[in-house]
């Protein structure tokens, strides 16, 4: 045997030296008898799965209702998965899932554990059952050497009985283990020991007594992806808008031989399948079909490097991570996609159930430690779950996207998951669907609230001090300068009362009609008139204003301005009308009021530009 | 005719006020599109790439706001970082600008206190956009000081998508210049209507918006240099009024004391040069105020006895202060200035004295290209916008002017300052094309006008045009002008009111010449071709803009694409040597690599680094630079006294990644020459050139650098073909004897190397040493090299 026996081997060999005549047979033991033990053991992948097939009888003479199935401790410490499948008879019927319980029978060695397998219906006198045990177990294949440099590829030793492990007397058994191919280094020789192509078979044995136990290794080559996340967290987020969204943060590492020396990327990238063997690039994760939203990133940002298949069935993620993983490195990322809510929450009599699978959709991946978060939605009550594992489970709040209760979260915490453990598990929770619009008025109510508060700012005054000088000096001016304001619309009247009166001259010089320019002259003298009464309070009120010693001047300027251009302007008009109606030529017209023209243009000049100076203080 | 006019004023209470509240809408909801603009235009590089933060500076940001975010204020201020500057260490809290890092936390913490789950890196990657569109809005508020509401909504729009103000603020470039633009044009708007209203208010908030900029970026000495010039300005061109001293005399006693506050800055707020001017002017106008006080309470010719007293003693005293200053300033090493203040100054300062400045490319000045990439059509309508700015020169657009002008001159000095230029184009760009639109759709309406008055005869000419002036309302100042006047006030609150006072100062500007502008008058066919002109503009200038925000500037820099037959192809190899590192060694692991990777290497990969970015201290940087140039031995001893166990040299050979550390190398060789003078720049030249083919020198082609570069490099091709330098290595076929290969990225851009042990002693060995005297010597001079024993 090349490799040295690691110190395992030799503990369960001293242990099993001490023969086990003196246990006292219990009775559940002394009445069965193995007529037929095979055992396949797959090592393939990181992940040992051993189906053992016993056929058990009873020769005692009471019926029996448990199966005893015995480990040694250092392999049950490792064990992730046990089940057992039950079938009565002889033919293959359709068999029967056993509920599998720790047991401690009284009277055996503290280095074996005891599994028991409650029969649904007790076995009788004389009567056979074909019991499928299937057993999976992590840790098991031991990387020897344990260091390896990039070239070589990586070895690893299983260790593990020749003879079947059992409290019951075993009467032919054969033993046969499936290696992935590839080279095989060395294994333990009995003499019906066979190694054909990537299978190596042990037995068949016959008639061995209970406990028997004949230690055997092999020492073989595995380069198969050792992928080993040391934590996984799963948080499944359900919205009842229409989605389970589902985040898994992975922390991953190379459980397998060790990365010693260089790592060269020219030799991995020239010969990869060579160079580089014992590394894995990437994984595959097996999502349910219509998963949308997919995403890969880590803590730095988005991993470009992952591909995508789906169909009706599956959809199918090639992650790869950031570098290659060599024995012993690690690396972190976080894939999540949405799930339609229909395919996995169901609604029955009231309550709401979510169906989902529990473990992570990677394929042989080992999770030393899964805890699996199922964040129901705000206002979610009377929480049950049901897991067809044992788990440790709490209650948390998390709070997101405007929640102000938190959203009810159940965790659950399992060690060592497998693939195995990829069963679906249900949580029953009841929900109002009005709950739903909780968020969206909330924003409603807020965006309202702004505007309202926006609105009342807009129309209150806010000033401190309602007496001090300034803001008494500020609301004056204000007070000034609406007057002026007023004022100054009232002179824009008059000046389109002016332009009126100008506009039907014009009117007269063309069409000659006496009679309506009169008229207008009429109407606009008696609205002069009221402009004039209008301005009069204004005016007494302004001057009556502390504030406005400076406009005053002003305006009282622009004032009499004014009520001289009216003054001429309405002289003007009457000279043309007179003169039109004593039919003067033109010419003499033009004359007579040229200088009254100038005149008039001058001041309305200037009444402009005093409009225009207050206008602007 | 005249029937219009009438009607116009008769329905003038009403509808003006309609016009009035329409209007308002209208610039709200254009304002709050230019915002989006602003914001949406800068999301290129999150849609092309994803939301990441970019380059190199903003990565330390990142790391100073996630450790802000968790731990909170206080720690944060007493924050020593040990992970960087190994073995010195960096006192983060009192050597960083908190602005940009303070805004971040803040925004984090309150949207997370809403309970919406953004992640630290998520608010980081958007701070830079959400405060583009508050820079746009500001850069509103302070055209709108300057030249109306129209010039302001178009220097918004034009600064929401100027190139060179997103180069520096696109989604993940998170940098303080991202929030110190806002800052600054905040600042300066508050100068601005300080100035226009002579509020105190105002002045305080302009003080406390001056702490802000000081708090975010370095550039506040450009703020507290500019404004002390423009009262300067404005005194010398008799413009004094109590307006200014209010603007300037708070802004300088709280600015300064509130600059104080800030670690990084303290002290240097009142013992640097760079602030001196402000304190000079400070007192000049004190002096000013005095005699205008004086020249009010005395009679004119007791003034001018008075004034010929003072002048004499005041001159005495001046001088005396001068000296005093003088006698200060010489007395320190320095001058008083600081390297990059002093490199403003004499652009060519930095390239004679400090290679550490010099090496950063964004310290160099522009090329012509570069004003036309970042300014693109500004650059041809800043000339316009100051002669409308001189047209009626105010306060205001006497201060645009000034901040074009010095802006101007610093871009010229160093590329990084564009960004400051950038926003003083937009100003006077958007006030050249607001004017200019201004005057066409104007004189189109007269045109128009005419057009249809033709049949009216020509005496109604002068009204004709007095009445389409006034209807003419495309000018939206004037607009306002006029609904105010016609504005019903008394059911008006007070407070509304007083803010409608404080516009008309502003608009009062444009309203003094209306009657000229009634006489500038355009023939149609001009009109109409000049809008077109202009429209074709502006869309050449938004096309720009786009393609440089989309294509040019979005690229995050530390994940390259490129684009080839196949589709395209993502080089991702930075991130992944960071993940790598951060994953796979340990904790307390020191990396050493060229100073440029030293905040990704402590952001992303968690790992202690010898220097970062933060080029703080010389001889340090100078140490690595050594190492990286000297002989693998040697810098085998200088790293292993540094504690350094990883090696990091970024390699851009093998697929033609041009800003690698073997471009980087002169600028290693140079900075470690400058301290440790056996590094000597001309053994690694050859005909003044860097070059690693066949003709290069020994040296070079010995020094780690190369070595650790070219590693294995020939058994990719055979060649040994650098794809970046085009040309065959000098040495192909080499071994490492003190570093050992431990992680090369998928495309070799990043190689890492790990520091071997060193070897056991054998005793044979040591005794053929030691009875060598020759080697004994080679031994004791590679000692006397290594700077660390």
């Amino acid at each position: 045997m090349a490799p040295p026996p690691p110190p395992l081997l030799v503990a369960a060999l001293l242990l099993f030296l001490v023969p086990f005549a003196s246990a006292s047979a219990s009775a559940e033991r002394a009445d069965l008898v193995v007529t037929r033990a095979d055992r396949r053991v797959d090592l393939t992948s990181h992940i040992v799965r051993v189906l053992t097939s016993l056929k058990v009888e009873n020769i005692g003479p009471e019926a029996v209702s448990q199966v005893l199935l015995a480990f040694p401790n250092a392999q049950a410490k490792n064990l992730a998965a046990i089940r057992a499948f039950g079938t009565e008879g002889k033919v293959k019927g359709p068999s029967t899932v056993l509920p599998i319980e720790v047991v401690q029978p009284s009277g055996v060695p503290p280095e074996l554990t005891f599994f028991s397998a409650s029969l649904s219906k007790a076995l009788e006198k004389g009567k056979t059952l074909h019991l499928d045990v299937l057993t999976v177990f992590t840790h098991s294949l031991q990387p020897f050497p344990e260091e390896i440099t990039q070239a070589e590829s990586q070895l690893v030793v299983y260790q593990d009985s020749a003879h079947y492990l059992s409290p019951y007397p075993v009467k032919v058994q054969t033993f046969s283990i499936r290696l992935p191919g590839g080279r095989v280094e060395s294994y333990t020789k009995y003499p019906n020991t066979k190694l054909a192509d990537s299978e190596l078979k042990y037995g068949p044995f016959e008639d061995l007594p209970p406990f028997s136990y004949s230690p055997m290794v092999v020492h073989f080559e595995n380069n198969n992806p050792f992928a080993v996340a040391k934590e996984v967290i799963r948080e499944i987020e359900i919205s009842h808008w229409g989605n389970v969204q589902i985040t898994e943060h992975y922390n991953i590492a190379h459980g397998g031989a060790k990365l010693k020396g260089e790592f060269s990327r020219i030799d991995y990238q020239s010969r990869p399948y060579i160079r580089g063997v014992s590394s894995f690039r990437h994984l595959i994760a097996r999502l349910p079909p219509r998963a949308h939203s997919i995403y890969y990133r880590d803590e730095i940002g988005n991993i470009s490097t992952s591909h995508l298949w789906s169909d009706s069935k599956k959809t199918q993620l090639e992650v790869e991570p950031r570098f290659p993983l060599f024995g012993g490195w690690q690396t972190t990322f976080t894939i999540g996609y949405g799930l339609p809510l229909q395919d996995f929450v169901f609604n029955s009599d009231g309550k709401r159930s979510l169906n989902i699978t529990f473990g992570s959709p990677m394929e042989e991946i080992l999770i030393e430690k899964l805890i699996v978060k199922v964040v129901l939605p705000e206002g979610s009550m009377d929480i049950d779950v049901s897991v067809p594992f044992p788990t440790k489970q709490w209650q948390e709040v998390k709070y997101s996207h405007l929640d102000i209760a938190g959203r009810p979260v159940v965790v659950l915490e399992k060690p060592d998951v497998i693939p195995e453990h990829n069963l679906y598990f249900q949580v029953y929770y009841r929900f109002n669907n009005i709950s739903l619009l909780r968020e969206p008025m909330m924003l409603i109510i807020g965006f309202f609230l702004i505007f309202m508060a926006c609105i009342v700012y807009m129309r209150t005054d806010m000033s401190i001090s309602k007496n001090s000088p300034s803001y008494l000096a500020k609301v004056q001016w204000d007070e000034v300068q609406s007057i002026i304001q007023k004022i100054l619309a009232i002179f824009e009247q008059c000046l389109a009362v002016h332009d009126k009166l100008e506009a039907s001259l014009h009117d007269l010089s063309r069409s000659g009609d006496v009679q309506s320019c009169k008229a207008t002259r009429k109407a606009a003298d008696a609205q002069f008139k009221e402009l004039a009464k209008e301005l009069k309070p204004l005016l007494t009120s302004l001057q009556s204003s502390h504030q406005s010693y400076q406009i005053w001047l002003k305006v009282e300027n622009l004032v009499a301005k004014e009520r001289e251009l009216q003054e001429k302007l309405m002289a003007r008009h009457s000279t043309v009308v007179d003169s039109f109606e004593k039919k003067l030529r033109g010419q003499d017209v033009e004359n007579r009021i040229a200088t009254q023209q100038q005149k008039v243009a001058a001041l309305r000049q200037e009444v402009e530009s005093l409009l225009e100076y207050i206008s602007e203080m | 005719m005249a029937e219009p006019e009438s009607s116009t004023a008769a329905a003038g209470a009403g509808g003006s006020r309609l016009r009035n509240a329409f209007g308002g809408v209208l610039c709200a909801f254009t304002l709050l599109l230019i915002g989006v603009l602003a914001f949406s235009i800068r999301l290129f590089s999150v849609i092309k790439y994803e939301s990441v933060i970019h380059e190199f500076d903003p990565y330390f940001n990142y790391r100073v706001t996630q450790f802000l975010s968790k731990n909170g204020i206080y720690e944060f201020w007493n924050w020593f970082d040990d992970r960087t500057w190994y073995p010195l260490g960096r006192v983060i809290g009192g050597t960083v600008y908190p602005g940009l890092t303070l805004t971040a936390g803040t925004i984090w913490w309150f949207v997370n206190s809403l309970n919406i789950p953004l992640s630290v890196e998520t608010v980081c990657v958007f701070t830079a956009p959400i405060f583009s569109a508050n820079a746009s809005w500001a850069t509103y508020l302070l055209t709108k000081e300057a030249k109306g509401t129209g010039a302001g909504l178009m220097a918004a729009a034009i600064l929401a998508m100027v190139p060179s103000y997103i180069s520096r603020s696109v989604a993940g470039s998170y940098d303080n210049e991202a929030v110190a633009i806002f800052a600054l044009i905040f600042t300066f708007y508050l100068y601005v209507k300080t100035l226009n209203t002579g509020s105190l208010f105002y002045a305080t908030l302009n003080a406390l918006s001056y702490f802000y900029m000081v708090c975010s970026w370095g550039g506040y000495t450009f703020i507290i240099n500019l404004i002390p010039m423009h009262v300067l300005l404005c005194i010398v061109t008799g413009r004094y009024s109590s307006r200014l001293y209010i603007a300037y005399a708070p802004l300088v006693i709280l600015g300064t004391l509130l600059a104080a506050l800030v670690p990084v800055v303290g002290f240097n707020a009142v013992m640097t040069s760079e602030h001196f001017a402000s304190f000079l002017v400070f007192i000049i106008l004190h002096v000013v105020a005095l005699v205008y006080y004086i020249k009010g309470l005395l009679t004119p010719r007791l003034f001018k006895v008075a004034m010929t007293l003072v002048i004499s003693v005041g001159l005495a005293v001046c001088f005396a202060v001068v000296a005093i200053l003088v006698a200060l300033v010489a007395s320190s090493p320095t001058k008083g200035w600081s390297g990059r203040s002093l490199s403003l100054l004499d652009p060519t300062y930095a390239s004679k004295y400090i290679p550490i400045i010099a090496s950063v490319s964004e310290h160099q000045p522009p090329t012509w290209p570069s004003y036309f990439m970042d300014i693109n059509v500004l650059a041809f309508l800043v000339p316009a916008g100051i002669i409308s700015c001189f047209l009626p020169l105010s306060d205001a657009s006497s201060f645009v002017v000034l901040y074009l002008v010095t802006a101007v001159y610093f871009s010229g000095v160093m590329v990084r300052l564009m960004l400051v230029l950038a926003p003083a184009a937009c100003i006077l760009s958007g006030i050249a094309l607001s004017e200019a639109f201004n005057v066409l759709t104007r004189s189109i309406k007269c045109q128009l006008a005419k057009l249809f008055d033709d049949s009216p005869a020509a005496s109604g000419d002068s009204s004709a045009e007095s009445s389409s002036a006034s209807t003419a309302s495309a000018n939206s100042a004037k607009n306002e002008n006029r609904s105010e006047k016609n504005e019903t006030a008394p059911k008006e609150k007070p407070s509304k009111k007083n803010r409608k006072k404080e516009k008309e100062v502003t608009e009062s500007v444009p309203a003094k010449h209306k009657k000229e502008k009634k006489l500038l008058v355009l023939p149609m066919e001009a009109s109409v071709m000049g809008i077109l002109l202009l429209i074709v503009l502006g869309g050449f200038y938004v096309v720009h803009c786009v393609w440089a925000a989309a294509e040019a500037y979005s690229a995050p820099s530390i994940v390259l694409t490129s684009r080839s037959r196949e589709g395209l192809h993502v080089f991702d190899d930075f991130r992944e040597a960071y993940a790598w590192l951060s994953h796979n060694t340990d904790v307390d692991d020191k990396v050493a690599s060229w100073w440029d990777y030293g905040y990704q290497t402590t952001a992303m990969a968690n790992r202690t680094v010898i220097v970062d970015n933060n080029t703080w201290n010389n001889t340090h940087i100078a140490t690595v630079g050594t190492a990286m140039s000297s002989p693998e031995k040697a810098a085998w001893e200088i790293f292993n006294s540094l504690d350094v166990k990883y090696v990091l040299v970024v390699f851009g050979g093998l697929v033609g990644y041009p800003s690698d550390d073997i471009n980087k190398f002169l600028w290693m060789v140079r900075i470690g020459g400058g301290v440790f003078p056996h590094i000597k720049e001309p053994d690694y030249l050859r005909d003044g050139n860097y070059r690693v083919d066949a003709q290069a020198t020994p040296t070079m082609l010995n020094c780690l650098m190369y070595k650790l570069c070219y590693y294995r490099f020939v058994e990719t091709d055979g060649k040994g073909f650098d794809r970046v330098r085009g040309y065959e290595i000098g040495k192909k076929h080499f071994k490492l004897t003190h570093f050992e290969e431990v992680f090369t990225t998928h495309h070799w851009m990043v190689r890492i190397y790990k520091l071997k042990p060193q070897k056991n002693r054998v005793r044979g060995k040591l005794k053929k040493l030691k009875s060598g005297s020759k080697t004994s010597s080679t031994i004791a001079a590679g000692r006397k090299k290594n700077p660390w024993q």
